[in-house]
């Protein structure tokens, strides 16, 4: 898919705009395309220079982590466009995963009630950030960060901060009787044949269905427009007509049920409600979704961006684990590509936007 | 007295292809008061602004004191004794600092002030400075807590912190009380009668009658008219800045078609006196006053953006009480807003989908938006308006500021209304773009009625069949635009004299 993105470019530029002179073609071939070539030189570089790196395993770890958090960065992608920002999926998403361990370990109901517990809470978690925005006019940042913080200590609640696992002993001494359906660990951990055997992992699939419709929803349908209008000029979109109130809130409810989606494929994948795992989570998450924005020159939230950035972010650390890069270094790295991909984005779109 | 202090020669000054000054000759007396008058677009704020060394000139000079005077930035401009107060008053003062530190603000950008605050020594020279100002301002107050008319004053102060050559003054009366204004004109008096040049630029008539040593009318970048003497000619200075007589702007008032908003005792405010209202088919009508008049609120009322005290408002004959926009639009109300850049313009949107922006239901089917649809009713508006640009993707921001507007008219021109409300339609366009979107407003008034909010008269006589005046948030008088006496209106606006002309300063029975 990058490669034939890149190949596009010498057919799709010339002559469009004629009167410009070369450096502003160069300089909006670099915009558009630079990007996406750096991710496929990216990849060769790691081919070449990472043993092992261009092999089946490698990719299947690529896309496993690339899943679940280019699911949390589409439900940023929908807070982005709106002009806002949610802090909260991480933490939502570990919630999630410790309720879907809690419903079906402790409180021994089938994986469906569990699944529907999950989504409901990230609905309403979504709602209730929506509404302390919008009503109580708390800024997006705060109202998250504060959501967060009540949410990172909610999950350890009902076990007294231990991990969910089978079989393990409860807070007033007795045993956990349930167990995960294995039906709902398959979710995470099943790996379907795609040109090779056991390539893609079932998460992926939901990474890209997800995005599908998250692309489909923000670029194609007059609700994506709309969300648009708002966080470009969020008081001209009210002045014609626009619920703006309502298009908030439905944006921090999609980031929130996302998150939870995400929680319960991680939970599929360990099989267990683990309060260490998922602390990268938003890191990567909102790194995937601001790296979207210098994709393809869009410069403004987007959901084929966010998944490329995603893309990136994976390809990234695991090349540089192949490398035997150390752990400390990774997030280094992750924050060095971010700060370039984001000077790439707003100072060469801003010289475009004053070139003529 | 008479010693020239300031002479430009010859001052061109042109952005992109707009010559907005044209050989410019203008001398500015010490020790008197010009009145500048121009229309939009004349070039009046250029002029300002290469004054106060916004913008360099592109031929001619200046000279200051008999010195050249070429100003690279607003503060070489300031420390050469030119000091300004803009019409924006939220560009004067920081409104989270207190006002001493607001008067003082200059200062302390100052490189020999050091690094430290030295409050104790700031309070007493602000409180200084306020009082040489007849300001009864607590000068520790924080700015925000001060109404505009204060701000505006502080922002004045300031300017006269610096022991100004030049003082140039931006309508510094646009939100001021008659008493304020009078603190002010006392003040320009005194400077005047230092010797300081004070530079005016106002549509205030009884401002102008206040103040004026001598007017200078302004028209498409030249000097069209220099009035002196004892006897000022404001007539003629008003015929010299709009080019015509007052009744020339060709309109033919239309027969109006059945009643469309039919107003019964609205107040409001509920303190202010109530009005009756019609508006027909078939008419446009230009609503005038000064800030704070009523005139925002009226149209806020129409649309949904805030309620009335009491009264009527009926559409087609059935009650019309919008709580937002959204209503308002469904009740065939539309309203293209004032200050487009804060309240119209989608900055990251082409020129299609700013125009489809509110009526995006129309052009989708299952919510996904009929690219096609929309493009067509695009370039059918990029036609009708004269829009000019590349192509109807371009960004909203390639277009001038005219074009923009005709963007913004185009979003409500696309769909049939009721009653279609234009607060400032002719706001920071250019005249040929404002004779543009006039005609096209009257073009397109034949099955609707339509409201036109605007605060400069030269606009609502080039626009409407009748021209209503408010003040204190009722309507005081109103006009049919034929024959009418540009004077009589700048009256009934200013509230110089009571007028009762018209049907509309009904009294009170309430």
């Amino acid at each position: 898919m990058s490669i034939d993105q890149t190949d596009t470019p010498n057919t799709a530029t010339p002559g469009v705009h004629k009167p410009q002179p070369k450096s502003g073609n160069a300089i909006d071939f670099a915009i558009r395309y630079g990007f996406l070539a750096l991710l496929v030189g990216l990849v060769i570089f790691f081919s070449v220079f990472a043993n092992g790196f261009a092999g089946p395993r490698s990719a299947v770890f690529i896309f496993q982590s690339v899943a679940i958090t280019g699911i949390l960065a589409l439900g940023v992608t929908c807070t982005l466009v709106v002009g806002g920002f949610d802090l909260s999926i991480g933490s939502v998403a570990t919630s999630s995963m410790m309720l879907a361990a809690y419903m079906m370990v402790v409180l021994e109901q089938p994986a469906f009630v569990a699944i529907i517990a999950c989504l409901a809470m990230g609905a309403v978690i979504g709602l209730i950030n929506g509404l302390l925005i919008v009503k109580t006019k708390v800024p997006d940042l705060l109202a998250t960060l504060g959501m967060m913080f009540l949410l990172v200590g909610l999950q350890r609640i009902p076990t007294e901060g231990r991990s969910i696992a089978m079989g393990m002993t409860l807070p007033d001494g007795s045993t956990a009787e349930g167990t995960f359906s294995p039906l709902f660990l398959q979710l995470g951990r099943h790996r379907f044949d795609f040109m090779l055997e056991n390539l893609l992992p079932a998460p992926v699939l939901f990474l890209i269905a997800i995005g599908i419709l998250v692309w489909v929803f923000l670029e194609l349908t007059r609700h994506g427009r709309l969300m648009y209008a708002i966080g470009s000029n969020e008081r001209a979109a009210s002045l014609t007509g626009t619920n703006v109130n309502k298009y908030k809130i439905m944006a921090y409810m999609i980031s929130g049920v996302l998150a939870s989606i995400g929680g319960m494929l991680l939970a599929a994948r360990l099989g267990r409600g683990d309060i260490a795992s998922g602390t990268n989570l938003l890191l990567d998450a909102v790194a995937a979704a601001l790296i979207g924005f210098a994709v393809l020159g869009a410069a403004k939230p987007n959901a084929f961006g966010t998944s490329m950035g995603a893309l990136f972010v994976g390809i990234l650390l695991q090349g540089l684990t192949m490398m035997n890069a150390p752990y400390y270094t990774q997030d280094f790295i992750k924050g060095l590509v971010l700060v370039i991909a984001l000077v790439f984005t707003f100072s060469l779109s801003a010289r475009k936007a004053g070139g003529h | 007295m008479n010693g020239t202090l300031c002479d430009l020669r010859g001052v061109d000054k042109s952005f992109g292809d707009n010559r907005v000054l044209k050989q410019l000759n203008l001398s500015l007396p010490a020790g008197s008061v010009t009145v500048l008058m121009g229309a939009n677009g004349a070039g009046k704020s250029t002029l300002v602004k290469i004054l106060s060394g916004v913008h360099a000139l592109d031929a001619g000079s200046i000279s200051l004191l008999g010195k050249d005077f070429r100003p690279s930035s607003p503060s070489e401009a300031i420390r050469a004794g030119v000091v300004t107060v803009h019409q924006n008053i939220n560009d004067g003062v920081i409104p989270d600092l207190d006002v001493a530190s607001n008067l003082l603000i200059d200062r302390l950008a100052e490189p020999g002030y050091g690094f430290f605050l030295k409050r104790k020594q700031n309070y007493a020279v602000a409180e200084r400075i306020a009082s040489q100002m007849g300001l009864s301002l607590n000068v520790r107050q924080s700015v925000a807590e001060l109404g505009v008319a204060d701000r505006q004053l502080i922002a004045i102060a300031r300017a006269m912190a610096h022991d100004p050559q030049l003082l140039i003054l931006d309508e510094p009366t646009s939100s001021l009380s008659a008493s304020e204004a009078e603190r002010l004109f006392l003040l320009i008096e005194r400077l005047s009668a230092k010797g300081v040049a004070v530079l005016y630029i106002s549509h205030r008539m009884s401002d102008i009658r206040r103040i004026a040593d001598r007017i200078v009318s302004m028209r498409d970048g030249e000097i069209s008219g220099v009035f002196e003497g004892d006897a000022l000619d404001y007539e003629g200075a008003v015929n010299a800045m709009l080019g015509h007589r007052m009744t020339d702007a060709d309109i033919t008032i239309g027969a109006p078609g059945k009643n469309v908003l039919v107003i019964n005792d609205l107040r409001l405010l509920p303190e202010s006196k109530p009005f009756d209202f019609d508006l027909a088919e078939n008419e446009i009508v230009a609503v005038t006053g000064l800030l704070g008049s009523g005139k925002s609120a009226f149209a806020q009322s129409l649309f949904g953006l805030g309620r009335p005290a009491s009264g009527q408002i009926r559409i087609d004959g059935q009650d019309f009480a919008p709580t937002n926009p959204q209503a308002a639009i469904k009740g065939g109300v539309f309203m293209s807003s004032k200050d487009r850049a804060n309240n119209a313009v989608v900055a990251d949107f082409d020129i299609t989908r700013n125009i489809t922006l509110p009526f995006l239901s129309r052009y989708s089917s299952l919510s996904f938006v009929k690219r096609s649809d929309e493009r067509r009713t695009a370039n059918e508006m990029i036609e009708a308006l004269s829009i000019v640009c590349q192509g109807e993707s371009d960004s909203i921001g390639t277009l001038s500021g005219g074009n923009q507007q005709k963007v913004m008219l185009a979003r409500w021109l696309a769909e049939e209304c009721r009653l279609l409300l234009l607060d400032e339609p002719f706001q920071g366009v250019d005249i040929r773009a404002r004779r543009d979107i006039g005609r096209k407003i009257r073009e397109t008034a034949k099955n609707r009625a339509t409201l036109v909010f605007v605060s400069e008269l030269d606009e609502a006589l080039e626009v409407a069949d009748r021209i209503i005046v408010m003040a204190e948030h009722t309507v005081t008088a109103e006009f049919r635009n034929e024959n009418v006496d540009l004077n009589e209106i700048l009256i009934a606006v200013t509230g110089a004299v009571p007028t009762d002309i018209g049907n509309a300063a009904r009294t009170a029975h309430a």
